[in-house]
């Protein structure tokens, strides 16, 4: 009986073990090469590395500040409008969503940068005469992962407001209750659940993030996924790169796995 | 004309169905505990009990989605108890039909056809002539969302008959229909089971719908069958109590035999009854509400505590002498008995059932 | 009152997300010979350019025919597991579960790295089956997620009646249980689909001198600033909203799938 359905999984059980979960552990067995933690001392001990590490983490975070700020009233709207409108705002956020990250990113630069469109206007309307450094640092890849991001967080909260009883809302509205409190004390509350599950999805993935600090961050905002392509590619130490993989794989998994806890309880209701 | 023609081409030889013995547990539960039962050919049996009696159960272990942890089925003397649904030849309606919404109703009618590798001419004659026969014709090309839904219950009647089954199973297949278009189809597949003199068995949970469409019915509780009788039967004699209060309105009372001929109830009071039981014997009595009349040989005087207007009748709830309460349903003549009337019944020994 | 500050907050949100998407347009029609804004000028250079390129041709086949392989391969062994996951009782189909839909947790950089090592030793750099094994692997989690859900929908009803009116497990597969899952199987195709078609970071490792689309891309942004890359990204776009329309139509479960 314990087996009952379980042959069809079996072709992708295997393409998972053999081009995912070992290729994963092998290469974070390199780390422990020679059967010491050195190279974790070193990811871990040495000051320029835990700068990425503290860098990738400040990001990850504001990015998730940015995201929910951002992305609470657009999933709130979608969710509360009318079912047109709905629709209207599904593609405003699906769009950039499948849209290539490439893609997106080139269009940030041609906004953000030097001779960029926004610079354009900004001294085009005297609001300043040099340019601002818009890309190639902090605010560039800020702006370009934020974007990326953002419909991660819009969908969750959407499904949330959309699953709250609107009874609940009308019998506060009748019961006198303004509509700052109706969010403050209603919506809020009950849709704390799909805030956590956008915030933590946005945050996993900020964690991982390579594209775009590797082309907005014009080399000066280092994440650790671009340490790690560094080491790989450019300096060739293999078993550097697996140690960082595995702290960046257990931090992802720790945020996951912390989360879980959380929110399982609170779905069984 | 058409509709007889129709019936003709569907007319065959329906099966009888065996079920010895059959047990079914899901874990602590006995779904099925020990049922055994006969269907004739070309008869209509109800299994009629509340849910979780059991009955769905039964019905998957003969349509062959459950297997019973012990007993057997045979269609005609042949076991199938571990046969697969797809080759038990059973024709079902399942309670919301089950109608497979991307496909026609010709093609949901064909299907059963098809798996069975009928040339297409055939498919064809034989759709068209089910079709007729449920007064479909003409509906073919359109999708089951688009009938009502007195039409899609037609439809998955069709479905059901078109492949000449050995046995038709239906699956409380009145259930979302409303009270008058459920009365309508009741008749209707009540006739065309009899016309196709199919052997069926018929779910319900609704006593008044078992009793009106039923050659025979198995009442069933806790995974067994309580009684199996003809519908006069189970609704005058009831073999036991919870038979007696399922199916109709009752007073159930509890005694034992005094004498001949007479019974002792728990409150004190006696009854005259017709029954053999004896003395001593411990015994159940049930009155049928509409079996009161104003005099008999047993007399009831009580006062009037609920009266409601039906129509047809009043339904009174008396209190009468000795704690006794009585339900008590009267032809509607005159005006309806306030609350506080005093009003005296009666009811002969032999509209008394003792069992 | 505060609906209106809602809406007008909304309304600059938007502004932020479909900016990027608009912004393209334009430049890659502009009669500039280097990126200018607003252009001087309209002119369709930028996409002769690429439809005259080999290699942006080259490369836009290949990332096609690799996408397809990978949402045909995703579908081919996704569905099942899907059957499995939500049918099947086995022991470790928790694990099972969680392996399918790690992909999409595990950072795609280590993934790259990762495969980079194995697929380095094995000569596979550059193959194209290579680059559609490893899209398959972060193609999956889509297809599991949007399968799961459409088949925890699906009413076995119909499954059970199939079978009674005498169709085998098979032909219930066939004709009932499949043809009523389509929606989900053409939002799943559609997402292994573009997911491949946009992925960059595993061909960046894996592609080698076989250029797919995106990492031709990348390696343009890295040099120059040239407006060939707006002609391409518009028709990027395009594409994606076709895949969007279709899924729209023919499809199931957009919002719930994105996640």
């Amino acid at each position: 009986m314990t087996a009952r359905g379980f042959w069809p999984a079996l072709p992708a059980l295997l393409l998972l073990f053999i081009f995912f979960l070992f290729p994963v552990v092998r290469m974070l067995g390199f780390s422990l090469e020679g059967g010491s933690l050195d190279w974790y001392a070193k990811a871990l001990g040495e000051g320029l590395y835990l700068r990425v590490f503290w860098n990738t983490f400040e990001i990850a975070l504001l990015v998730t500040f940015f995201c929910l700020i951002l992305g609470y009233p657009l999933g709130f709207l979608m969710a509360t409008t009318t079912p047109l409108w709905a629709t209207v705002g599904f593609i405003f956020v699906l769009l950039p969503l499948w849209t290539s990250v490439l893609v997106r990113t080139y269009a940030w630069m041609v906004l953000l940068g030097r001779n960029g469109v926004f610079n354009r206007l900004l001294i085009d309307s005297g609001v300043t005469e040099d340019p601002l450094p818009l890309l190639h640092n902090f605010t560039g890849v800020m702006i370009g992962m934020v974007h990326v991001l953002l419909p991660y967080m819009v969908l969750p909260v959407y499904g949330a407001v959309r699953r709250l009883d609107p009874a609940i809302v009308a019998a506060a509205e009748g019961l006198g209750a303004s509509t700052w409190r109706i969010f403050w004390r209603i919506y809020l509350p009950l849709t704390l659940n799909g805030i956590f599950a956008g915030a933590v999805i946005v945050f996993v993935l900020s964690l991982g993030f390579y594209i775009t600090p590797a082309l907005l961050g014009g080399g000066r905002v280092i994440m650790i996924a671009v340490l790690i392509e560094q080491q790989v590619r450019e300096t060739l130490n293999w078993p550097f790169a697996a140690a960082l993989s595995a702290v960046l794989l257990a931090a992802t998994f720790a945020v996951y796995s912390l989360a879980q806890r959380f929110t399982r309880p609170q779905e069984a209701t | 004309m058409e509709r007889l023609d129709a019936e003709k081409g569907m007319k065959q030889e329906s099966a009888e169905l065996l079920i010895e013995g059959a047990g079914k547990r899901f874990g602590e539960v006995a779904a099925l505990d020990g049922v055994s039962l006969q269907v004739a050919r070309g008869e209509l049996l109800t299994i009629l009990g509340p849910s979780g009696s059991g009955k769905t159960t039964l019905l998957k272990v003969v349509a062959g989605f459950e297997k019973p942890d012990t007993g057997s089925v045979k269609i005609d003397g042949v076991e199938i108890t571990a046969l697969p649904p797809a080759r038990r030849d059973i024709g079902m309606v399942f309670q919301n039909y089950a109608l497979f919404p991307h496909l026609t109703v010709e093609r949901n009618v064909a299907f059963p056809l098809e798996m069975r590798n009928v040339a297409k001419p055939e498919i064809v004659r034989r759709v068209a002539d089910a079709l007729a026969l449920v007064e479909l014709a003409g509906y073919g090309q359109r999708l089951p969302r688009q009938l009502s839904g007195g039409q899609q219950q037609r439809v998955a009647l069709a479905r059901a008959i078109v492949f000449n089954p050995r046995l038709l199973l239906l699956d409380e297949p009145f259930g979302a229909l409303d009270r008058k278009l459920r009365e309508t189809m009741q008749l209707e597949v009540r006739r065309l089971q009899r016309r196709l003199g199919l052997t069926t068995i018929f779910i319900t949970h609704d006593q008044e719908e078992a009793l009106v469409l039923s050659d025979r019915i198995a009442v069933m509780n806790k995974g067994t069958i309580q009684q199996i009788a003809t519908t006069t039967e189970i609704y005058e004699r009831p073999a036991n109590d919870f038979v007696a209060d399922f199916v109709g309105e009752s007073n159930i009372f509890h005694g034992a035999m005094s004498g001949p001929g007479t019974v002792a109830l728990e409150g004190g009071r006696t009854l005259q009854v017709k029954s053999d039981k004896p003395a001593g014997a411990k015994v159940g009595v049930l009155m049928r509400p509409e079996r009161f009349a104003s005099g008999g040989a047993n007399a009831f005087a009580g006062e009037v505590i609920e009266a409601v207007y039906l129509g047809t009748s009043f339904k009174l709830r008396l209190a009468c002498e000795g704690g006794l309460e009585l339900l008590v349903r009267q032809p509607a003549r005159g005006a309806l008995p306030a609350p506080g009337t005093r009003v005296a019944v009666g009811i002969d020994p032999d509209a008394i059932h003792v069992f | 009152m505060s609906r209106r500050v809602l809406v007008v907050a909304c309304g600059l949100i938007y502004l932020f997300l479909m900016l990027p998407i608009l912004v393209v347009f334009p430049i890659s029609l502009s009669s500039a010979p280097y990126m200018q804004f607003p252009p001087p000028g309209l002119s369709w250079q930028w996409y002769e350019r690429y439809l005259d390129d080999p290699q942006w041709i080259e490369a836009t086949w290949r990332s096609l025919y690799i996408g397809t392989a990978t949402a045909c391969l995703a579908l081919g062994l996704g569905v099942p597991l899907a059957f499995s996951l939500v049918r099947g009782k086995f022991l470790g189909r928790g694990f099972v579960e969680r392996l399918a839909l790690a992909p999409v947790i595990v950072p795609t950089i280590i993934l790259s790295v990762a495969v980079y090592g194995i697929f380095a030793k094995l000569k596979l750099i550059g193959a194209w089956y290579g680059l559609v094994v490893a899209h398959t692997v972060l193609a999956l989690p889509f297809v599991v997620l949007v399968m799961v859900a459409g088949l925890r929908d699906f009413d076995r009803g119909l499954e059970h009646a199939a079978e009674g009116l005498g169709a085998s497990r098979w032909r219930t597969l066939t004709r009932i249980t499949l043809p009523l899952l389509r929606p989900s199987l053409v939002s799943a195709g559609l997402l292994a689909f573009i997911s491949s078609f946009d992925e960059v970071v595993v061909a960046l490792f894996l592609a080698g001198a076989n250029m797919t689309l995106p990492k031709k891309m990348f390696d343009n942004i890295l040099m120059e600033i040239d407006p060939t890359i707006a002609a391409v990204s518009v028709m990027q776009i395009l594409l994606v909203s076709l895949v969007l329309v279709l899924i729209g139509r023919f499809g199931r479960g957009l919002s719930g799938s994105a996640r």
